[in-house]
């Protein structure tokens, strides 16, 4: 029986605080980027979404995840309710308590389900969402996690995900655009692309996000150790780059960077360098943040071409980039940093086995997703009457208005 | 002589009145953010089995100076066949008088060439 460790226990506490910060950060993020009478519909998505998730996952879903594993396939509901993990039970292969651990995994469901909200912005009914989140978190979130975290056929496989390419990223991105197609395009919007109403609020947002991404990475870890320096340093190389890049790719684009290009490209760079943050070093996370931010940008536009109405780009950013994200750490996994060996140091099996766990996050995400989405569909619906839709989201469903002070 | 076309039409209806201005020639206007509402008292939303209440809609103010009386009849159709609903709230288009209009760059310009004369 191992002991707590206090160092240990103290960051993974800190980070959880860390990765808490990032669902404001996100609310922020997305509701600068909507009109300013759906900025707080978009906002409550998120932390609505997050207050679910933190229910249901101390219920079942990190029995779900972690649990005993059932034919490779999801965890037993032995943890049900948290039964039998109490203030002294040490998580197993780690020096923390394992409520630490479930606190921590619990703001990581919880960012994981709000980054779906991308799909309905400025059209989904905040009752809908919200069971779909529960739903969702259950069925699709858990699955995948199981798979690559709780003892699963990908980890059996070979498959890494240190910090959640997949099981975040891949599973969120995805799972947005499925819902989007199952929801419908936006009424009385000229195209699909979002109309800002406040930039400093994305930026302020994606700020945040950075910031509490050090945690989600490096926090990864589990422990305070090199492997957590790595994870953090590399996590802010990787953000810096894919920020640069898709500015880059901007100014060549159109002629201007654009404040809005910088910010979805850092968070493109760190979408992609979570999987890889435990396994490569510094060098390598400059190149797959870059490769980030050019990639999630030429995602962009190709939604944007095709009249896909995936709001926030949930899916051209999460999505694609967890898709590279997850690649990339088979091709550059550095022995140097966590004894795993990646293509570039011959290791084809790696890149084998993780092309099948991507393969199978993204079937599986936009699967079930899609199913979820039509099941919401079909019994509360997800969309409200257009002249509640050109009204406004916040005014119709949440009586409220952001910034307007007249009586009314 | 001058008029000022005042069109108080949906916010969504924007781009499409501008379209349909700039069509027939006359690109120049002056927008404003405004709250207001009709006959109907605002708008009231049943849905989901609750009763919503809008007391005051947000709406565009459009304001357009004509200079050429002969084309006020051809503005207000384009602002009118632009922002047509066929709903309650489609708003209104008032056409009033100007007693005098002119630009600054131009008035200045003889101002200034008066000082210096």
């Amino acid at each position: 029986m191992t002991s707590v460790s206090s160092g240990d226990t103290a960051w993974v506490l800190a980070s959880t605080a860390l990765v808490m910060l990032m669902t404001p950060g996100l609310a922020l993020f997305y509701g600068g980027l909507v009109r300013r009478k759906n900025v707080l519909s978009v906002m409550m998505y998120c932390l609505g979404a997050y207050a679910v998730v933190s229910l249901v996952w101390v219920l079942l879903g990190f029995s779900l995840v972690f649990g005993r594993d059932l034919h490779g396939f999801i965890g037993s509901l032995g943890y049900a309710g948290l039964r039998g993990l109490g203030i002294g039970t040490v998580w197993h292969g780690t020096r923390i308590p394992a409520l630490a651990f479930v606190g921590f995994q619990s703001v990581f469901a919880a960012i994981a389900t709000a980054i779906i909200a991308s799909a309905i912005a400025e059209k989904g009914r905040v009752d809908s969402w919200l069971l779909f989140s529960a739903l969702w978190v259950l069925l699709v979130y858990s699955v995948i996690g199981h798979w690559l975290w709780g003892g699963g056929w990908a980890s059996r496989l070979g498959a890494i995900d240190f910090a959640g390419g997949m099981v975040v990223h891949i599973a969120s991105g995805f799972s947005a655009l499925a819902l989007a197609l199952v929801a419908g395009k936006r009424r009385g919007v000229n195209s699909v692309e979002p109309v800002p109403h406040n930039l400093p609020l994305v930026l302020t947002g994606t700020g945040l996000l950075w910031f509490g991404w050090l945690g989600f990475n490096a926090g990864s870890a589990l422990a305070a150790n090199g492997l957590a320096a790595n994870a953090l340093l590399v996590t802010n190389i990787a953000a810096s780059a894919g920020g640069l890049a898709w500015a880059l790719a901007a100014w060549l684009n159109h002629g201007r960077p654009g404040s809005v290009a910088f910010a979805s490209g850092a968070v493109a760079g760190l979408v992609a360098i979570t999987p890889a943050a435990g396994y490569v070093g510094p060098l390598a996370a400059m190149l797959i943040g870059a490769v980030a931010g050019m990639w999630s940008y030429y995602w962009v536009s190709y939604r944007i071409r095709h009249g896909l109405d995936e709001v926030l780009d949930a899916w051209a950013v999460h999505g694609m980039s967890g898709v590279w994200g997850s690649i990339a750490t088979a091709i550059f996994a550095d022995p140097s940093v966590n004894s795993v060996k990646g293509l570039i140091y011959g290791n084809v099996h790696l890149f084998l086995a993780q092309l099948a766990a991507t393969a199978a996050s993204i079937a599986w995400a936009f699967a079930a997703s899609y199913a979820l989405a039509w099941l919401v569909a079909k019994t509360l619906g997800w969309r409200i009457p257009e002249q509640a839709e050109y009204i406004g989201l916040d005014l119709s469903e949440l009586g409220e208005e952001a910034y307007e002070t007249l009586p009314s | 002589m001058s008029k000022l076309v005042i069109a108080f039409i949906r916010s969504e209806k924007l781009e499409a009145v501008k379209k349909a201005l700039e069509a027939i020639g006359v690109p120049g206007m002056t927008v404003l953010e405004v709250h207001g509402r009709g006959e109907e008292k605002g708008i009231e939303l049943t849905y989901r089995g609750k009763r919503i209440h809008i007391d005051l809609i947000p709406r565009i103010q459009l304001e357009v100076i004509v200079d050429d009386d002969s084309l006020v009849d051809r503005v207000i159709n384009a602002i009118a066949g632009a922002a047509y609903t066929g709903n309650p709230g489609d708003g209104r288009i008032i056409v009033l008088g100007i007693e005098k209009s002119l630009r600054i760059r131009e008035y200045g310009a003889k101002l200034s060439a008066e000082k210096h004369a």
